[in-house]
């Protein structure tokens, strides 16, 4: 499994922006999981984030929830996503999702399940530093990195927590807001990236709103890479169909990987 | 969930703050401007005066001779349905949006399940000139529609949430996303002891006046403090608000959980009598999880009670054995409610009936012990569901 550090290392020699592409395990359903990711990976993803569902997920839209809720509705367990992980290795898992299913078992046992499934960090969109002691204390001893994110109405001395507590990348909230497609401005995005690069010299992706090249190509313009979530899902939803629509996937994902290039 | 790392506002291992970060700043903005208005005397003031003049405090204690008579206790009830109105909730709505006020946010949101909360705020936001927003579940709208009626009345914007299983829990998850998306110039106005730190102190602290006055009175009144003392647990305010002036008294104090159709049947919303530690809603708590964590759907007869996590002090107070957390039935609280109306002439929000129903249980409570239970709001939004129930129309 390529690990984060590698990655970004690589794309920064390139002067290339990653593109961070998330998909929600169980939706479609979790059979086919290994061939989306392998689909996304070779079609220029350079991190995928694989979404836990959970039945009260907060921070996200009405895109990522439906798809969260068609997921548990099939039945989708965690176990079950990790067995569907293992042997992928064409890109760098982040498995992003709450706090109470990763930690139901402990988080300790989690952390060394997920690492064992291959995964190179997590993302808890609940989860801060403030209350991320025992969390970062596993994932290092499971080698998992921590990415921790960052808002626009966080203080400097936050920010200050968040960049010290993150490792692999820093996740940039572009916008007050949940999880969805839809921006207007990005001056917000820019501003906190800013602040981010004075604290750290880790990577820094920026998602909530991003949804297609033109946003890409911006994001890209002034941070390491750009994250695509809900309208992914949605192609995912409509257009997969058990793998019959793999080449329009691949399409889509040539075409952000291309804007992100610069 | 093994372990978790003690830190900011923890009940034990209980609390905490599971929220996304955008929140994080407001969260520490309401807590240091609630410890500065809670050592204001001005604010103190205010505060008190709203409660005298405007929502009618203190509320009586009752003492129920026919209960008694019927039960051989000696019971007395805290009249909390006497407040402006009709429940508990008051309490905390005048005091959060006092201090949204204090912070210059002109904008209220708060979810309801029952109705009562949304309604008293959108009452706080007429009187203070504030913008309010209620979200609750579609479910919910339709059983407690007369509140529906009332909240639009006093000029807030009621908002359906369809999502989930459409009640308390789903409003909640709305109002936490419209929260993290206007938290700029929005404060949430959580509705009961649970949520991320500091709501579960901040709403004790303005419900606490329940147990301060009632203690007073009882003492004042009989000369000696109750045997036992009993209240309703949803998210708990209102019981850790009559509870946390006699913690370190010594007196039983019971918490009553909605049982539903029954413990065995899994169709309630008793995550203390039959849940376990997790994560819901910001806070480390018990709630209703399956073995992967997802969170369980809850039924109760009592939308308010209908909630499948619980204030993270309540979660503390049952772990050291201080309170004694058990549930009553769907069909035991419908009893209650029936009794306590013919014997007392007190018509209970169904949430408050749960509160009686120990003292109608045989072998329940030593005879003669003086009970103290918490009427936490009256039942006249219940009234169309009573009449189905109840087979009141003929």
């Amino acid at each position: 499994m390529r690990q984060l550090g590698e990655v970004f290392g690589r794309l920064r020699e390139k002067r290339e922006g990653a593109l961070v592409l998330f998909v929600t395990a169980g939706d479609p359903p979790l059979a086919q999981l290994p061939a989306i990711l392998e689909t996304l990976a070779t079609s220029g993803a350079d991190v995928i984030e694989v979404g836990l569902p959970f039945s009260d997920p907060i921070a996200d839209g009405p895109v990522i929830q439906a798809s969260s809720q068609r997921a548990l509705d099939r039945g989708t367990k965690t176990a079950d996503v990790l067995a569907a992980l293992r042997g992928f290795d064409l890109a760098p898992v982040v498995l992003m999702g709450y706090t109470n299913p990763m930690a139901r078992r402990g988080l300790g046992r989690f952390a060394l399940d997920a690492a064992g499934a291959g995964a190179a960090g997590t993302i808890v969109c609940d989860l801060t530093p403030d209350d991320a002691g025992d969390w970062r204390e596993a994932s290092r001893e499971a080698g998992l990195d921590t990415v921790f994110l960052a808002a626009p109405t966080s203080t400097d001395e936050r920010l200050d927590r968040v960049c010290e507590a993150s490792t692999g990348f820093v996740y940039a909230v572009s916008r007050t807001g949940v999880t969805g497609a839809g921006h207007e401005a990005w001056d917000e995005a820019r501003t906190l990236v800013g602040r981010i690069r004075a604290r750290t010299d880790l990577p820094v992706c920026v998602g909530f709103g991003v949804s297609g090249p033109a946003d890409v190509r911006e994001v890209c313009s002034f941070a390491d890479g750009a994250i695509i979530g809900s309208r992914l899902v949605t192609l995912l939803a409509d257009r997969w169909r058990g793998g019959e629509g793999r080449e329009e996937v691949a399409a889509w994902v040539r075409e952000a990987k291309a804007a992100a290039r610069r | 969930m093994a372990a978790v790392s003690p830190s900011l506002g923890r009940f034990g291992p209980y609390g905490g703050r599971y929220v996304p970060e955008t929140l994080v700043p407001a969260l520490d903005e309401f807590e240091s401007s609630f410890r500065r208005a809670w050592a204001d005397p001005g604010f103190q003031a205010e505060f008190e005066g709203l409660l005298r003049d405007y929502v009618g405090r203190p509320t009586p204690l009752t003492e129920a001779r026919r209960i008694s008579e019927r039960t051989g206790l000696q019971v007395t009830v805290k009249r909390e349905d006497l407040n402006h109105t009709g429940a508990h909730k008051i309490n905390n709505a005048l005091g959060q949006c006092l201090l949204a006020k204090r912070m210059g946010k002109s904008r209220i949101i708060a979810e309801t399940g029952a109705g009562q909360h949304g309604v008293a705020t959108a009452t706080v936001c007429a009187l203070l000139g504030l913008e309010c927003e209620v979200y609750m579940g579609e479910e919910d709208c339709s059983r407690q529609e007369l509140n529906v009626f009332r909240m639009r009345l006093l000029g807030a914007r009621v908002i359906p949430v369809s999502s989930g299983t459409r009640t308390l829990k789903d409003a909640l998850n709305e109002a936490m996303r419209d929260w993290v998306t206007n938290v700029r110039t929005t404060h949430y106005v959580i509705g009961t002891a649970a949520g991320p730190h500091p709501y579960p102190e901040i709403v004790r602290e303005f419900q606490s006046v329940i147990g301060r006055e009632a203690r007073a009175q009882y003492l004042e009144r009989h000369g000696r403090l109750p045997d036992v003392g009993i209240a309703c647990v949803g998210g708990g305010s209102n019981a850790i608000g009559f509870f946390h002036a006699f913690l370190n008294d010594p007196m039983d104090l019971i918490g009553i959980e909605a049982g539903g159709l029954g413990i065995p049947s899994g169709h309630h919303a008793a995550p203390l009598t039959a849940g376990s530690p997790g994560v819901l809603h910001g806070s480390y708590s018990y709630m209703m999880q399956d073995e992967d964590g997802q969170v369980l759907p809850t039924h109760s007869v009592s939308a308010g009670l209908d909630y499948p996590g619980v204030g993270a002090e309540h979660s503390y107070l049952k772990d050291s054995g201080r309170v004694t957390y058990r549930s009553a039935s769907d069909d035991e609280a419908l009893r209650a409610f029936q009794e306590v109306a013919q014997l007392e002439g007190l018509i209970a929000a169904f949430e408050s009936a749960h509160a009686f129903v120990p003292l109608f249980e045989r072998g329940g409570l030593s005879p003669g012990a003086r009970v103290l239970v918490n009427l936490s709001g009256r039942g006249d939004k219940d009234m169309e569901r009573a009449s189905t129930l109840l087979g009141l129309q003929s």
